[in-house]
């Protein structure tokens, strides 16, 4: 099913089935190219096949952007463990929605680009974990797979050639924290989601502490499109180093919101007005979180660049996940802000200080804050705590705590001036210290 | 303890799934199928999931207590939760949450008398091209609006 129309401007790679007629069944997937990359890979050296999405330009669709075929090239050759295949579906970055769309509608493709990797580096066994807020998708992919057993594509001796491999679904349990792949690897193993000290990394020492790939399910789902036509040509779709299309997921004050499929690279304003339809009620726009709300935010005037990893990061921000949030000029910062911190504080795993008391602290402060209450020196706080929480986490999530507070407070401080000026009323009969 | 056959033959399968000697893999799903059918996670769950996962009570008690999902106490029938994080706070996620807990009369994981409904202000549920949006048991609504909240409600109400 299909919550937005497709948009002239889309380049279909990924989402070329959505919309056909029974889009996630295995006759829909065989009748239009279906399991042919398969054919080939088995075709192929493990070597080839990690040079071919080496030269696709192909980068992490999850948020991190590390190149893929450079992430299946860690995995060790000689050694006595099985090798698995982890796929993360456990989409829960605010502002992102697309491997949702991708499961719902293409499950095959996803399960395709799984024996690929397999394939690439030897692996017997996979899991797709996928968040538990998502069961419908547990059902979709459970049939897709029975689908995928019954006609030979998963299994022992894959369509005859002797490739053995197995693939589960795995639900997780509300935890946005298993995003983060160590934390996901403890989950699959029944435990606290908590993050790993790397190294090693999961290409060494994975799930069941055996080497392990582990993708987004977007990642995964390009991997067909570029055996089938080549590396070289799925990068050019794209700019370079940054190859392909990407899935963007519109969201916030625009006219028309949805997930799009557009090439890397694609401007970022063009976005927001032609695909987006420009902002909501023919307001200004203020700001844009570009890629799932660990993010730094832009303002509107530093909107005006291609939406690929390394042009968001050389604007300070990220390209993340994909999920691109709109605010329009009536939009409260400080509530923002807030809103932010409080999903990061609540979704702390606990396991480090910095991250567990960083975020309750700035939760505090930021609560203060919007009610208008405290002083400049608190506004300066916030600033000076998420930059001291920087860097000091096991895993990203203190960070992504962090960045979008420490640009939220930078870009947009004269809100939170303007909050504690205008504020009057009660405040000459309580106390200055609010207990929240 | 026992569940429905077709739990069972899930459990059995499930089981089968993990490398020899770490069949606690299967300790996350089978606390959440097993729940989907008891309607909580009871202390009896807790030993069953721990006996046949081959840990102990405790272990699956630090599980429970970690994920958001795992409830010890039943919820009401349907399960209201409704989104407020920052896509769908933009286009009216707070003020539906809002309108919710006046409709149900309930607030923060609360249930009503009747048991028959429950209400959560959840965090982002992947849906956010199309908020506000809203998960009533597993069934997500998108573009929620408070008329549509009602009439979600009223017609779950005239079911019972």
């Amino acid at each position: 099913m299909l919550y937005n129309a497709p948009h002239p401007l889309e380049v279909k790679v990924l989402t070329r089935r959505f919309g056909l007629e029974n889009s996630a069944s295995i006759d829909t997937y065989l009748a239009t190219d279906g399991y042919k990359a398969l054919g080939k890979a088995l075709d192929m050296t493990p070597d080839d096949i990690i040079n071919e999405v080496k030269a696709s330009n192909l980068r992490g669709r999850g948020g991190a952007g590390f190149p893929t075929g450079m992430k299946w090239s860690f995995v060790p050759r000689n050694v006595d463990k099985p090798k698995y295949i982890v796929v993360n579906a456990d989409e829960s970055e605010p502002g992102t929605c697309k491997d949702r769309l991708l499961i719902e509608n293409d499950p095959h493709q996803l399960i395709e680009g799984v024996l690929i990797a397999a394939l690439a580096v030897g692996a017997s066994k996979g899991w797709i974990y996928i968040r538990g807020e998502y069961r419908y998708l547990i059902d979709i992919m459970d049939k897709a797979l029975a689908e995928a057993y019954a006609r030979g594509y998963l299994g022992q001796n894959i369509l005859g050639r002797g490739f053995n491999f197995e693939l589960y679904t795995q639900t997780g349990a509300g935890a946005y924290e298993c995003g983060e792949e160590s934390a996901l690897l403890e989950s699959l193993e029944g435990k606290r989601g908590v993050p790993r000290i790397r190294p090693p990394f999961p290409a060494v020492s994975g799930a069941f502490q055996s080497p392990t790939i582990l993708n987004n399910v977007e990642t995964f789902c390009a991997v067909p499109a570029i055996l089938r036509d080549g590396g070289p040509a799925f990068s050019n779709l794209g700019v370079p180093k940054n190859g392909g299309t990407r899935m963007f997921c519109l969201s916030g004050h625009l006219n028309v919101t949805g997930v799009y499929e557009l090439p890397m690279g694609f401007p970022l304003m063009k976005m927001i007005n032609e695909i987006g339809g420009g902002v909501r009620g023919g307001r200004k726009l203020k700001a844009v979180i570009p890629g799932g709300s660990s993010c730094p935010i832009l303002k509107a005037e530093e909107c005006d660049l291609p939406m690929d990893y390394d042009s968001l990061m050389k604007a300070k921000s990220m390209l993340g996940s994909g999920g691109v949030v709109v605010m329009d000029e009536q939009t409260d910062m400080v509530k923002a802000a807030l809103r932010i911190m409080h999903f990061y504080q609540h979704e702390s795993c606990g396991w480090c200080i910095p991250c567990r008391e960083g975020t309750t602290w700035l939760k505090k402060l930021l609560t203060r804050l919007d009610a208008g209450r405290g002083t400049i020196g608190d506004v300066n706080l916030v600033g000076d705590l998420a930059r001291n929480m920087l860097g000091r986490t096991f895993c990203p999530l203190g960070d992504a705590a962090a960045m979008p507070t420490i640009s939220i407070v930078e870009k947009f401080r004269d809100e939170f001036e303007a909050k504690l000026a205008n504020y009057t009323a009660p405040r000459a009969q309580s106390s200055q210290f609010v207990v929240v | 303890m026992n569940f429905s056959p077709q739990l069972e033959q899930k459990f059995a399968d499930l089981l089968t799934h993990y490398p020899e000697g770490r069949q606690r893999g299967a300790l996350i799903p089978m606390l959440m199928f097993a729940q989907d059918e008891v309607g909580s996670i009871t202390p009896d769950v807790v030993n069953e999931v721990a006996r046949r996962c081959g840990v102990t009570p405790l272990q699956v008690d630090e599980v429970i207590g970690y994920y958001s999902m795992l409830h010890r106490k039943p919820l009401g029938k349907y399960h209201v939760q409704v989104c407020t994080n920052i896509s769908c706070l933009l286009v009216g996620g707070e003020e539906l949450y809002e309108h919710a807990c006046k409709k149900l009369g309930i607030g923060h994981k609360q249930v009503t008398a009747d048991g028959q409904f429950s209400l959560e202000e959840v965090e982002c549920m992947g849906a956010c091209s199309w908020a506000p949006a809203i998960q009533i048991g597993y069934d997500f609504h998108h573009f929620v609006t408070p008329q549509k909240f009602d009439q979600l409600i009223d017609a779950l109400r005239k079911i019972q």
